[in-house]
């Protein structure tokens, strides 16, 4: 297992650096130049020099990533001379926009993000779970065609559209809350929810229609697994069957999906932070994108990176704790 | 002591209900119906599948008839018609419905006024182009390395693996944003083709994998490779039939997918950018006037809805017709 | 009392292909220390008939009498049946690998099977499962007991779902195919277990297979099978020394005879087994039938020949038989 595990962590780590290097290709080997930006549009060319000297982008590429990478555990003193700032782990760099570290700015964005993201996944996957296993349960019943019928046209409804109908009827029609915007937990907890709710319902309803239609097939599949027969031959009470027999094997791959989605929500959600105006990960993405922010590029996708091969290495390991057979890999 | 009757199944051991293929007729030797034959007729007595189809097959005409079709409705997707709006009401619409008049059929866009129908049909082509030219690139992509992954194994699937798992860690919608808005002075349209392919084949290829390296255990494969016949002939003649199944269930329920992330590109701003039409553009454009022109909003919002709802059919039901077990994710 | 007497036992169910009749009206007796041996092809209805009698048809219409131990099991309350399962009569199935649950240890899943019958503690089912996974011959059963299906050979697999069916001492156990997963020397210890806890426990046993072999060793009384109808039944030496119907003659000329001669080749029937969906009119062996082939009879296609009495304790489906009792 410890073995395993190491193994599992130096793969993450060799991930995340063949990502940090293509990201760092893309941005500086790209026509625009970082030191102009930084500089400003009024910058003569030879204070466009020095600014570049500062930033080490006159050494060659290699060094520059060695830096960066380095500067991300270690820290790193930006500049030199009187301009000097200290760079403290971990060390993204600053925003050529605002000056802050990229760091800073992304936690400040953080906690809007993993709201959203774990509150529409906490939706999504009650409603998707409850209702796939329902369906299967009650398969050909008229419950599970509703269910059926609902869920492909919920799958293929786009967020656009949901989050206009939502704010449309529940804002504009009944007037029931006000046009969301985003209020801290910590701030005002019931401010937060009522907020929050049209946003994980946008991001939530698609995927619950998903998860829904693949817990159905999953559950229909194992039931009919040779050992679920074997837990009725035993004369066990249905109830016990389908419970512990039927649905943990049948619910493995939808735990499988939930981690990769979940890795990559963190700036997936970007359409509907977009959408509600959100002030998430995902927004300042965009916007740093637009500005050609480079750092807060660079920080924002090796950030969501990480989520993305953590949660996978999680959905390992929860695999393995489920399914004994995985353990021996 | 085994008597040589035993055919197929062993045993026919499953459960009756859920079996059906314990009693599946036995392939009538004296008339063998191709393979296209059996999944037509199949997916004929599926109306869901048919409905699917038939959603597809409107919108695939419209946009292949658009110039035809604006031609008779009067109006291209650029032409702007400042008669049709109101400048005194903040470039609304003149009429109910946003404008919807014998002239402009379906409304005009708030502001430049230009005819809505006649940009929803340029902007059907666009997706619909996008998205199968998509589709095209991921499936070579994907089954090329997915069947030489699977089929030679050892070191050549060590790093055709390593490399698909490296490319699912990248935060794709990240990644397209990041390649679509550095990249400058390319075609949009190929650029989105090829961005959205780059993502999005390790899917379809771990698939494809995985269903090689079941078949490179038949019988009839092991039989040609002791032959001697050469790889490349196998994995045509022998592998590849049988993959098609997987292939057309997988690329059908890939589109929907391809569409939505299109639309959404186009509608964080890197997809395609105006003048040309889309349904992700019209989308932005109109969700500022959700309130005061709700048509302008719906109907790209259906058309989208409409066109996954189609392939999402289709493909559900062509996979129930072909029923390649690997294809559930 | 007869331990378990099955009549008219018919079993039907809708696919989206369509109607299936997968078994027809059958019935036998299976008493005290005596094996029934059940033999066919697959889609014989063979596995079906053994789930009805389980109780474990799932979504198909089961019609006629399963009577255990005098007590009718069909339409019987679901909550009777189950207290029958596992306790009273267990099954062996084929493949364990698929049959035993991949997430739980083998300890675990026979003693859930027991404190379901018989209640007490944790411990106790569990000292009761390391019990009976050393009665079938697994060493170090206390040890074993904690690894899971996936840690166990093919042999040790199918000795521990014996272990399981035997957890609660039943007094039928129905085994389906219990042995085609295994290799030959396996399938011999596994068949020699069997026939041992037969002698000691005094038990009826239903034996499901497709060989001929399995049947010659084991059975005492033998049911032939044939597209979801009985061919032909008797006791099992006059079944293997005077066949009747043709398909029984069929299945024992394509076995290897130690007393062919040098080069003889092995016979085996033409054609392959009856669609249920669509079955021939008639008999359903007649379109592969030697018998119907030499004279072709209207009888063959009329009418679904049912068992007739050919020889003391001897019935056989086949209208073309020149009864003579």
């Amino acid at each position: 297992m410890t073995g395993f595990l190491i193994r599992r962590l130096l793969g993450i780590a060799a991930t995340l650096l063949v990502i940090c290097a293509v990201t760092f290709c893309i941005f500086y080997l790209l026509p625009s130049d970082p030191a102009t930006q930084f500089c400003g549009k009024d910058c003569a060319p030879d204070q466009i020099a020095l600014v570049r000297k500062q930033m080490g982008l006159d050494a060659p590429l290699i060094v520059q990533f060695g830096h960066y990478v380095l500067a991300i555990f270690a820290g790193r003193t930006m500049g030199s001379g009187q301009y000097a700032v200290q760079c403290n782990f971990p060390c993204f760099g600053y925003s050529f926009q605002s000056g802050r570290p990229v760091w800073d700015l992304m936690m400040d964005r953080f906690p809007t993000s993993a709201s959203l993201a774990v509150g529409a996944a906490l939706l999504w996957v009650f409603f998707g779970l409850s209702a796939g296993v329902l369906s299967a349960l009650k398969k050909n019943s008229w419950i599970d065609r509703t269910v059926m019928v609902g869920t492909i046209g919920a799958a293929a409804l786009p967020v656009y559209f949901t989050a206009m109908i939502l704010l449309y009827v529940v804002v504009t029609v009944l007037g029931l809350i006000p046009y969301p915007r985003y209020i801290a937990f910590s701030e005002d907890p019931v401010g937060w929810l009522r907020n929050l709710i049209l946003p994980w319902i946008t991001l939530a309803l698609a995927s619950a229609a998903i998860y829904a239609r693949m817990t159905r097939s999953s559950v229909i599949e194992t039931l009919a697994e040779p050992y679920v027969r074997t837990a009725r031959a035993k004369g066990l009470p249905e109830r016990r069957v389908v419970a512990k027999h039927g649905l943990r094997p049948a619910l493995t791959p939808v735990v499988t999906m939930l981690g990769m989605d979940l890795g990559s929500l963190l700036a997936g959600a970007m359409i509907t932070e977009s959408l509600f105006g959100l002030p998430g990960v995902g927004k300042l993405f965009a916007d740093s994108l637009s500005k050609s922010d480079q750092p807060v590029v660079m920080g924002i996708t090796l950030l969501a990176s990480f989520f993305i091969v953590s949660s996978n290495l999680v959905v390992d390991l929860v695999y393995a704790w489920i399914d004994p057979r995985a353990r021996l890999s | 002591m085994t008597a040589p009757l035993s055919t197929g199944l062993p045993g026919g051991a499953g459960a009756a209900a859920s079996d059906p293929g314990d009693a599946a007729p036995a392939p009538d030797p004296q008339a063998p119906a191709s393979p296209w034959r059996l999944t037509w007729d199949r997916l004929r007595r599926r109306r869901i599948a048919l409905v699917g189809l038939g959603i597809i097959a409107f919108f695939v005409l419209t946009a292949a008839l658009a110039p035809l079709i604006t031609a008779v409705s009067g109006h291209g997707p650029t032409d702007t018609d400042k008669k049709a709006i109101d400048p005194y009401l903040g470039g609304l619409p003149r009429g109910t419905l946003g404008g919807v008049s014998p002239n402009h059929w379906l409304g005009v866009e708030p502001m430049l006024g230009r005819d809505v129908f006649a940009r929803l049909l340029y902007g059907a082509q666009i997706s619909l182009l996008v998205a199968f030219s998509a589709a095209l690139m991921i499936t070579v992509i994907g089954v090329v390395l997915g069947i030489t992954a699977g089929y030679f194994g050892g070191r050549v699937d060590a790093v055709i693996s390593r490399f698909m798992d490296v490319m699912m860690s990248f935060p794709s919608l990240i990644f397209m944003m990041a390649l679509l808005s550095v990249v400058k002075d390319v075609n949009r349209v190929l650029l989105l083709i090829v961005v959205m392919s780059l993502f999005s084949w390790p899917y379809i290829a771990r698939v494809i994998r995985g269903q090689t390296m079941s078949l490179k255990h038949r019988e009839y494969v092991e039989a040609a490779r002791v032959s001697g016949t050469p790889s490349v002939r196998i994995l045509l003649t022998e592998i590849l039939p049988n993959l098609t199944g997987t292939i057309i269930v997988y690329v059908t329920l890939a589109i929907p997918g391809l569409i939505g992330t299109e639309a959404g590109l186009t509608y964080l701003g890197v997809g395609v950018r105006p003048p040309t039409p889309s349904w992700g553009q019209m989308i932005a454009d109109s969700a500022l006037y959700y309130k005061v022109d709700p048509m302008f909003f719906v109907l790209p919002s259906a058309c989208l809805f409409l066109v996954v709802l189609g392939f999402t059919l289709l493909g559900d039901a062509l996979r129930d017709a072909l029923d390649p077990k690997g294809s559930r994710a | 009392m007869t331990l378990l007497e099955v009549n008219d036992l018919a079993v039907e169910f809708n696919t989206p292909e369509g109607f299936v009749r997968a078994v027809k009206g059958i019935g036998f007796t299976v008493e005290r220390g005596r094996t029934l041996g059940i033999v066919g092809e697959s889609g014989s209805g063979k596995s079906v008939t053994s789930l009805a009698v389980m109780g474990l048809h799932r979504g198909a219409e089961v019609t006629g009498s399963v009577r255990f131990e005098g007590t009718e099991l069909l339409g019987a309350p679901e909550e009777t049946v189950r207290k029958l399962r596992g306790r009273r009569m267990a099954m062996i199935f084929q493949d364990a690998l698929t049959s035993l649950h991949p997430y739980f240890t083998i300890g675990d899943q026979i003693a859930e099977a027991y404190r379901e019958h018989h209640g007490g503690t944790r411990k106790a089912a569990l000292a009761r499962a390391v019990e009976v996974l050393g009665d079938v011959g697994i060493p170090e059963p206390a040890r074993r007991a904690r690894e899971h299906p996936h840690q166990f050979s093919g042999g040790m697999r199918q000795r521990a779902m014996i272990a399981l069916a035997l957890s609660c001492e039943p007094d039928l156990i129905i085994a389906d195919e219990p042995t085609t997963a295994l290799d030959v020397t396996v399938q011999a210890q596994v068949l020699e277990l069997l026939m041992k806890i037969q002698q000691d426990r005094g038990l009826g046993i239903i034996m499901i297979t497709h060989d001929l072999g399995v049947i010659a060793r084991v059975a005492d009384d033998v049911l032939v099978m044939y597209g979801g109808s009985a061919a032909e039944q008797a006791p099992a030496d006059t079944l293997f020394t005077a066949p009747r119907h043709p398909y029984t003659r069929g299945l024992l000329d394509s076995l290897p005879r130690l007393d062919a001669e040098d080069g003889e080749a092995l016979r085996s029937i033409p054609g392959s087994p009856p669609s249920l969906l669509n079955p021939p009119a008639g008999c359903a062996f007649h379109p592969r039938c030697p018998v119907y082939a030499a004279t072709p009879s209207p009888l063959c296609t009329g009418e679904r020949p049912l068992l007739r009495q050919v020889a003391a304790g001897h019935q056989s489906a086949c209208l073309l038989d020149g009864v003579t009792v």
